[in-house]
């Protein structure tokens, strides 16, 4: 995949927002980092001004939903992959709750195959933990691990492993082969029928309670049964302070657990189901101002391990109806990048350090893909890299976007931050905020 | 006023304008020709995602005692198997000229949708929206015939304000709210108008009949029935229905059983005997007789359920006058 791979410099960029360096970037690896202005332009090397701009580890997302196979009316893995891409993301974790599931070797390496065949990221499969979702019986973990799409991460995202008994034996079982169960925390007895956030909002506008204790039970639950049995638990999209604070004594008990926030509990409140626009209807729901504030010191302080998107397209149809019959989840890809920066590095809370560690280190640790990213932006690591230009401003336009979806909860506001290249392995899947399509794919899409 | 959504948006002003119009729209039932020529030519649309005669009963009398005409459109469908859609719904009554939508829906919210969605009519334009109940969120129409009935009886012949009490708001009364308050609209409303009106409410209910966050409501509340009829003296004691699901095992189980529940909360006899002698019994109807409330406590002479059906029309007309005639006050208009 090193086909028409161009050597680009990038002058006066600022890796990790540091000081201003010259990068180039040559037969898909970081080929010299020199002082600015000193790099010299060979015949053939494509210049690119990056003054001012900040360069971050290409970015890793743990939990996306490509839709494909199954519900391609909401995207398919070229769509969200271009839309990843776009991002400044070069590598997504695909959740399994296609249709059909992904909990068999064949639909994981169909999924990995779509991927390479896109060519803008990196695609790694999620298993399912049990088949179809089911919360029954353990799906072949074994036989998904050793397939070409190597899965590391298993999930029944969507639904969570509530039975005690198998979620054990599946925190056991993935221990063979250095896998990890993602687990989506939501007592099902608890949620039933639930619609947003329990509390005051909910109370008044009459849509039924999504409690909080639903998701710290399973929690509470799940990192002890990883200290039983002496696994590894990843946390999905862990949503209220309560929660922040279990991972936080489960991590001082050196439990091996980690955990993911997404960009819309960084930013958004219950207070938004006021309007009853399904746009902001979302599993786990958005929770409070106080949820929204803990979240961030978890991220700030490192209980919680990463950004993951749970960026989840629908179609117009499945959101253009009442609050109770629409389907939760919003997209994410394209301005998760924003949301972190406008969160945590405008706030003095990160740095951009700190944004490479959650958005690209620590989950292509975490999904055991840290050979090829996340890596540190040193000579002769894989040019795999993100370009963004902080300064921008822009207003997010969900018909504008690269996903076949509109159902972003930023519609209309303005965020700050843009990514104006990406690389994967030297190649640029987006240049100029463009994405570039890869040479040598499908063509004509 | 460009739609009635909910009683959360009712400034005390609109509140007293929508009692008194009503009082007006009132006394013009007792005359040999109840019809007014008002909303003549103007067409009004009952959209009901869900069942509920004694409510489209009401909104067509109101309506067509105006002079309006009236379409009844019952879309059947729930969350499980989804029929038209809200949207489609929406496109169809806009082209057929709908002045004004009353609309019944199982989901909360779904009247808000419509007239903020730009669906029915345009955004700045928009066709008048009645929520006639959603889902557990407001009933706004139910709480201004509640407030109605309670003023017309200690207000205006308590206090000597003159008949139905109009012009005045309801401060210093006390009102009970008792049962399923937490999937009741009908007690949301209540508490937001009743509140607006300068009425004090307490709810009384099983702690799981509650909804987490009711300490932020204006409200006081109660898991004790009889001591807040001996002890608070309430001026008005609102029953409200409870469906027998709430007690099934499962996900229902809210409540061990009907007997404990009507044991606890159910306005019998003897608690009735409790009320201070001028207290009113209401009811929103339907009731479970020998649930929530006993024969004798719903047909005793304290009770003014049926009186409240009748108040409903009043209520709704003057809602559906005050929408679509349009004018800051009912004063000077002819009725
Ligand atoms: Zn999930």
């Amino acid at each position: 995949m090193t086909d028409n791979v161009t050597t680009y410099l990038l002058r006066g960029v600022r890796p990790l927002g540091g000081d201003a360096v010259d990068v180039l970037l040559s037969d898909g690896v970081i080929a010299a980092i020199e002082a600015p202005g000193t790099a010299r332009a060979d015949g053939g090397v494509v210049v690119i001004d990056a003054t001012d701009q900040v360069l971050l580890p290409g970015l890793v997302d743990l939990h996306t939903h490509l839709r494909e196979p199954g519900r391609e009316d909401a995207e398919t893995v070229e769509s969200g992959t271009r839309a990843a891409a776009a991002g400044g993301f070069t590598a997504v974790h695909a959740m399994a709750n296609t249709t059909p599931v992904a909990d068999t070797a064949g639909v994981v390496e169909q999924v990995w195959r779509l991927g390479q065949d896109a060519g803008w990221v990196d695609v790694h499969p999620v298993g399912a933990v049990t088949v179809g979702l089911g919360g029954e019986h353990l799906a072949e973990l074994g036989a998904m691990a050793e397939s070409k799409a190597r899965v590391r991460v298993f999930s029944d995202d969507g639904k969570c492993v509530h039975d005690p008994v198998l979620m054990r034996r599946a925190l056991e079982y993935v221990k063979a082969f250095d896998g990890v169960v993602a687990q989506h925390a939501q007592e099902p007895r608890l949620t039933q029928g639930s619609q947003m956030h329990e509390g005051v909002v909910s109370a008044e506008i009459g849509l039924a309670g999504w409690p909080a204790v639903a998701e710290e039970a399973i929690i509470a639950r799940d990192v002890l049964l990883a200290e039983h049995v002496g696994s590894r638990l990843h946390v999905c999209h862990l949503s209220t302070r309560g929660s922040v604070e279990i991972v936080r004594w489960a991590k001082s008990r050196g439990i091996d657990v980690t955990a993911e926030v997404t960009p819309h509990h960084l930013a958004l409140t219950d207070e938004l189901a006021r309007g009853y626009d399904p746009t902001f209807k979302v599993n786990p729901p958005l929770r409070t101002a106080d949820d929204v504030e803990a979240v961030r010191e978890g991220l700030a302080d490192g209980t919680i391990d990463i950004v993951a998107t749970d960026h989840a397209p629908h179609p117009v149809e499945d959101k253009d109806c009442e609050w109770a019959a629409a389907a939760f989840g919003m997209t994410g890809l394209e301005t998760a990048l924003s949301v972190v920066q406008q969160a945590m590095v405008d706030t003095g809370r990160m740095t951009w350090a700190d944004v490479a560690r959650v958005l690209s280190a620590n989950p292509a640790r975490i999904g055991r893909i840290d050979a090829e990213h996340g890596r540190p932006i040193a000579v002769g690591e894989p040019a795999t890299l993100a370009l963004v230009d902080p300064a921008a401003i822009r207003v997010v336009d969900g018909g504008a976007q690269q996903t076949a979806s509109v159902n972003t909860p930023f519609r209309g506001r303005t965020l700050p931050g843009r990514v104006t290249a990406t690389f994967l392995r030297g190649r640029a899947t987006v240049l100029d905020g463009s994405p570039v399509e890869p040479a040598g794919t499908r063509g004509g899409r | 006023m460009r739609h009635l959504l909910s009683a959360a948006d009712l400034s005390r002003e609109d509140a007293i304008r929508l009692l008194d119009t009503a009082a007006q729209m009132a006394a013009t039932q007792s005359r040999e020709i109840k019809k007014l020529p008002t909303l003549r030519g103007r067409t009004v649309v009952n959209l009901f995602f869900e069942d509920s005669t004694r409510t489209r009963i009401s909104f067509e009398t109101a309506a067509k005692r105006l002079s309006a005409d009236v379409i009844n459109f019952s879309a059947k469908g729930s969350s499980v198997s989804k029929g038209e859609s809200l949207k489609d719904t929406a496109l169809t009554l806009h082209s057929m000229g709908a002045d004004a939508v009353v609309v019944r829906h199982w989901a909360s919210g779904a009247p808000y949708q419509l007239a903020h969605s730009g669906w029915l009519g345009t955004v700045d334009s928009p066709v008048a929206v009645l929520n006639a109940g959603d889902g557990t969120h407001q009933h706004p129409t139910q709480a201004l015939l509640d407030a109605f009935t309670i003023r017309r009886h200690l207000v205006g012949r308590a206090g000597g304000a003159g008949r139905d009490g109009v012009g005045k708001d309801l401060t210093g009364l006390k009102v009970a709210i008792v049962g399923d308050v937490l999937h009741s609209r009908v007690a949301r409303s209540n508490v937001n108008l009743l509140h607006t009106l300068g009425a004090e409410v307490t709810l009384v209910a099983p702690p799981t009949l509650l909804p987490v966050g009711v300490e932020s409501w204006t409200c006081a509340t109660s898991y004790d029935l009889d001591a807040t009829l001996t002890g608070w003296c309430p001026d008005a004691v609102m029953m409200l229905r409870v469906q027998r699901e709430r007690m099934s095992g499962g996900s229902g189980a809210f409540l061990p059983s009907p007997q404990e529940y009507s044991r606890r909360y159910g306005l019998d006899k003897r608690r009735l005997g409790a009320l201070p002698d001028h207290a009113i019994v209401m009811h929103p109807g339907p009731m479970n007789r020998g649930l929530e409330i006993s024969a004798q406590a719903a047909d005793s002479d304290r009770s003014v359920i049926v009186e409240q059906v009748a108040n409903g029309v009043a209520v709704r007309m003057a809602a559906l006058y005050l929408l679509l005639a349009g004018g800051s006050s009912a004063e000077g208009t002819s009725l």
